[in-house]
Formats: C-alpha cells, sequence, structure tokens
C-alpha cells in the first residue's frame, strides 16, 4: 500500500525523488488516515529553508491540528497549490494528487536516514502494537 | 479508546463497530465519531440524509399532578404554553443566569413531560430537578435513558425515507411536533426535531429495536454518521453547543438565546437572575464570523483580536463543508457584534482575518 520508490519518515511524511534531484513531499496514508478529513494546510512558500526533521509546518483536520517535519533538509521549490485549495486531495490521494511541497536537497544522503516502504511498514506494526 | 474506564455504550455500540465506526468517549459515552470521513457524513445530511445514534443523550420523563409546577420552576418558558404533541427548546438556568443545559422539553400528556438533556449533562439536570422539585407534590421524575433509545434521522430526504416505517402521516407533522406510536406493543416517539439545521426526526424507541430500526434506514438509503458530522453541521446551522458556545459562565442573553427565555413567570428560579441580565442589556454577544479567504481554521478557545487587544473568545469553529469557507462562533464586545464587523483571530500566534457573519450560516432550501 506504501508506494515502494518512497522514502518515509518516523513521522509519516514520504519523500519522492524526481529524476531532476529535486522531491516531492507529503504525508503517508496511515498518517491521513489517522487525521481524518484534511481541512487546512499551512506550509511554507517558495525560497523558504527546510531542516530535515524541524517543523515544516502545520496539518489541521477537522478535529485535530497536527505539526508537519520536514524529512530532508533544503529549499521549497513549490507548494501544492491544488492541496492547498482542496486539502481532501490530502486523504484522497496522499501519494499523488495530494503531495505537499517541491523542494531542492541540500543533501541528498539524507535519503538513507529515512525508512524503505518495507521498513516503514515494520514500523507502522510495531507502533500499532504498543 | 477501548477500555477507558466507566464509559457507557448505547445499544447500538455492536452497530457501530460492525461498520467501521471510530470510537471516542464523549459526554461520558463510547461514541463513534465517524465512520468513513466527517465531511462526506455532513455532506450527506445536507444532500439526502443521515443517521445519527443520538442515545446518549438524556430522556427523563417528568410527571404527575406537579409536573408543569416543578418544570416552570426550572425551564426557561412556561411548560403549560406547551401543548401535548408538541417539543419546545429551552434552557435551564441557575438563579444567577448561568446555563446549566440547553435540552428539548417534549409535552406527552397534560401531566407528562419528557425533557431531553445534552449527555453529559444529564446527569446535573436531574438533580436539578430533584432538587427544586422537592418542595414539589406530586411530580416524579425517572430516568429513562437506558430502555427507550434514540436516533435522528436527518435530511431533505428524511421524511419520505421515513415515510412508512411509521403510521403517521409525516407531510402534517410540523417541525417541534411530535407523534407516539406503539412499536412492537412499546411507545416510541416520532419527532420532528435535531440539530443539523436539516429538515429531520429525532425518534425514540425502545432500546431492544433500536438495531432493527437502524438497519432499516440504513437500506433505505441513510447514511451513518458521526459525532464529528453532528459538530459541523450544528455550526452550519448556528446551533450552540453546551460546553462549547453556552455554559454556566454564559448567559441566554449574550448567547442569543433570548427568546426562548420568559424570566417574568412567578416561582421561576432563574428570574431574578435573567430580569436584571435582561434589563441591563448583555455586555457582550455570541456572534458568528467568516475567516477571509482561507486564513486558518479557528477552534474553542481562540483569541478574538483588534489589532493587539484581546476583545473576545472564540467557541466553536472550522471548516464548513456546505458553504466551502472557515466559519466559527464566539463572544465579542456589542460594539463588535453587527454582521460586516471585522476582527482577527489569533490562530496559535498568527492573525487570521474574520468577518462576523449573520446567523445561521446556512439555510435549508424549504418547500416551495
Amino acid at each position: 500500500m506504501n508506494p515502494p520508490d518512497l522514502r518515509y519518515s518516523k513521522e509519516h511524511e514520504w519523500v519522492r525523488l524526481a529524476s531532476d534531484g529535486t522531491v516531492l513531499i507529503g504525508i503517508t496514508r496511515f498518517a491521513a488516515e489517522s487525521l481524518g478529513d484534511v481541512v487546512f494546510i499551512d506550509i511554507p512558500e517558495a525560497g523558504r529553508q527546510l531542516d530535515q526533521f524541524k517543523k515544516l509546518g502545520e496539518i489541521e483536520s477537522v478535529k485535530a491540528v497536527s505539526d508537519l517535519f520536514s524529512p530532508v533538509s533544503g529549499q521549497v521549490v513549490e507548494r501544492n497549490q491544488a492541496a492547498l485549495d482542496n486539502p481532501q486531495l490530502v486523504n484522497d490521494s496522499p501519494y499523488d494528487k495530494g503531495w505537499l511541497l517541491k523542494a531542492s536537497l541540500r543533501n541528498q544522503a539524507e535519503l538513507d536516514t529515512l525508512m524503505t516502504a518495507q521498513q516503514y511498514e515494520q514500523y507502522l506494526s510495531s507502533e500499532g502494537s504498543h | 479508546m477501548v477500555g477507558e474506564a466507566n464509559l457507557k455504550r448505547t445499544p447500538l455500540y455492536g452497530t457501530h463497530v460492525g461498520l467501521g465506526g471510530r470510537m471516542v468517549p464523549f459526554g461520558g459515552w463510547e461514541m463513534p465519531v465517524q465512520y468513513t470521513s466527517i465531511l462526506d457524513e455532513a455532506r450527506a445530511v445536507r444532500m439526502k440524509a443521515g443517521l445519527f445514534d443520538v442515545s446518549h443523550m438524556g430522556r427523563v420523563t417528568i410527571e404527575g399532578a406537579g409536573a408543569a409546577t416543578l418544570l416552570s420552576r426550572v425551564f426557561s418558558s412556561s411548560p403549560t404554553a406547551v401543548k401535548v404533541g408538541r417539543g419546545r427548546y429551552g434552557v435551564i438556568c441557575t438563579p444567577e443566569g448561568g446555563i446549566l443545559d440547553d435540552c428539548i422539553l417534549y409535552r406527552r400528556a397534560e401531566q407528562r413531560f419528557l425533557l431531553v438533556p445534552n449527555a453529559s449533562n444529564a446527569d446535573p439536570v436531574v438533580e436539578w430537578l430533584r432538587r427544586w422539585g422537592s418542595g414539589v407534590s406530586d411530580a416524579r421524575i425517572a430516568v429513562i435513558t437506558p430502555s427507550l433509545a434514540m436516533v435522528a434521522l436527518q435530511g431533505p430526504v428524511a421524511a419520505s425515507m421515513l415515510q412508512g416505517l411509521t403510521s403517521a402521516d409525516l407531510s402534517t407533522l410540523r417541525t417541534f411536533s411530535f407523534v407516539e406510536e406503539k412499536d412492537k406493543g412499546a411507545d416510541s416517539i416520532v419527532a420532528r426535531t435535531g440539530y443539523t439545521g436539516e429538515d429531520g426526526f429525532e425518534l425514540m424507541v425502545p432500546s431492544g429495536n433500536v438495531a432493527g430500526v437502524w438497519k432499516v434506514l440504513m437500506e433505505r438509503g441513510a447514511t451513518p454518521c458521526g459525532l464529528g458530522a453532528r459538530d459541523v453541521l450544528r455550526l452550519e446551522a448556528g446551533l450552540p453547543l453546551h460546553g462549547n458556545d453556552i455554559g454556566l459562565t454564559t448567559n441566554p442573553y449574550e448567547a442569543g438565546l433570548e427568546r426562548f427565555v420568559d424570566p417574568d413567570r412567578e416561582g421561576y428560579v432563574a428570574g431574578t437572575g435573567l430580569r436584571q441580565i435582561r434589563d441591563t442589556g448583555p455586555s457582550r454577544k455570541l456572534v458568528g464570523f467568516k475567516l477571509l479567504g482561507r486564513s486558518g481554521i479557528t477552534r474553542h478557545g481562540y483569541p478574538i483580536m483588534d489589532g493587539s487587544k484581546p476583545i473576545g473568545e472564540v467557541t466553536s469553529g472550522g471548516y464548513s463543508p456546505t458553504l466551502d469557507m472557515n466559519i466559527g462562533m464566539g463572544y465579542v464586545p456589542k460594539s463588535y457584534a453587527a454582521p460586516g464587523t471585522r476582527f482577527a483571530v489569533d490562530v496559535r500566534g498568527r492573525l487570521a482575518e474574520a468577518e462576523v457573519a449573520p446567523l445561521p450560516f446556512y439555510h435549508r432550501r424549504r418547500d416551495p
């Protein structure tokens, strides 16, 4: 269910590396389902710096507001305007239409500090067991 | 949430779990907050019909020759003005004018009333009735919550969906009217009431029958809806939620509930306090507001600001799927209460611009 070509953080964000060296960042299906209906996304504009595992912004569902953490360091290239205008895209299509940010990477090696899909699924099952 | 201490379950608990409902604690009960999506469930109510378990609310019978006398002491308007077969919304106030609860009072017979308080207030309300009823002869109070379950069917097609399941002619049943009938030999109530701003019904049926009623209504196309959708819908309809928008530290005049209050009655325990508030006029008002653009989601407790000066507090807020905008309610000084007035809401350190909007935010379309 979690695409094998992505990398995953413990905070339930994903990163997809494109051929031009930029990445897309979003939240996982598990995160989207836990949040419930997303109604507001507050993320930095193009040009802003991101630091790995530091607070990136906020995502709000009908019931609660949660912090987003950047899975990588880099610079924001673009925000997904479609998702800002229609946040339910994050629920409907978390790995595709519901991406949040496009960013350039400061250090591509950071991707190796993130989990593979298989590791992430193990992480989810161990998290769910406590 | 399973295993949380002392949470009560309604007779539909198994039904909710079977439908994949996400169960959460609410007012001392374990209730479904959503089955699939809060927003999709809310949209189903606006477009067609939704089905809610509201069995967590209280059902309290007050009967006897002294029932009306007791209720007149505690309820915000005269119970004798309520005709048999009618219900009336009102509040229960402390002598100072604070709101202990808001509820609907149904009159089932000359000397028999049914009061429906909020889930978490059911015990305090019963205690309040006993306290003020101690000197009233022949006013018997009985909590029938466990034996009489309650579901709400709400939406533009609710009447056609329900017609045929009841012997009543729903086309002539007015809003806030109800009919009584026997359901498998036991008393049931079909009331044209609700908490969504939509046409609809609240059905009180014996607990043993309610799962069957639920199943039939789902087969007829009603969408099961959780507490999340209920909260979205009632906010769109501008209906206050006790504990959020109204409570012991607010009074009915500032909350915009003055039309449900008649303080000029002999023996009314809140009469003096409420007359004083009425005569001086409230200093603040509960208003609705819209966030300009998509500048943020406001929530209970967020400060309302005029520049850097806090002027009030948000009591409810969220995204409105029907209007596709972010809305809220809160208390502001009277000088900020006119529709069109602008202020800001402090959303965790960021100021979001808002404008006072007339309540309700959402008006249902009525039949021509």
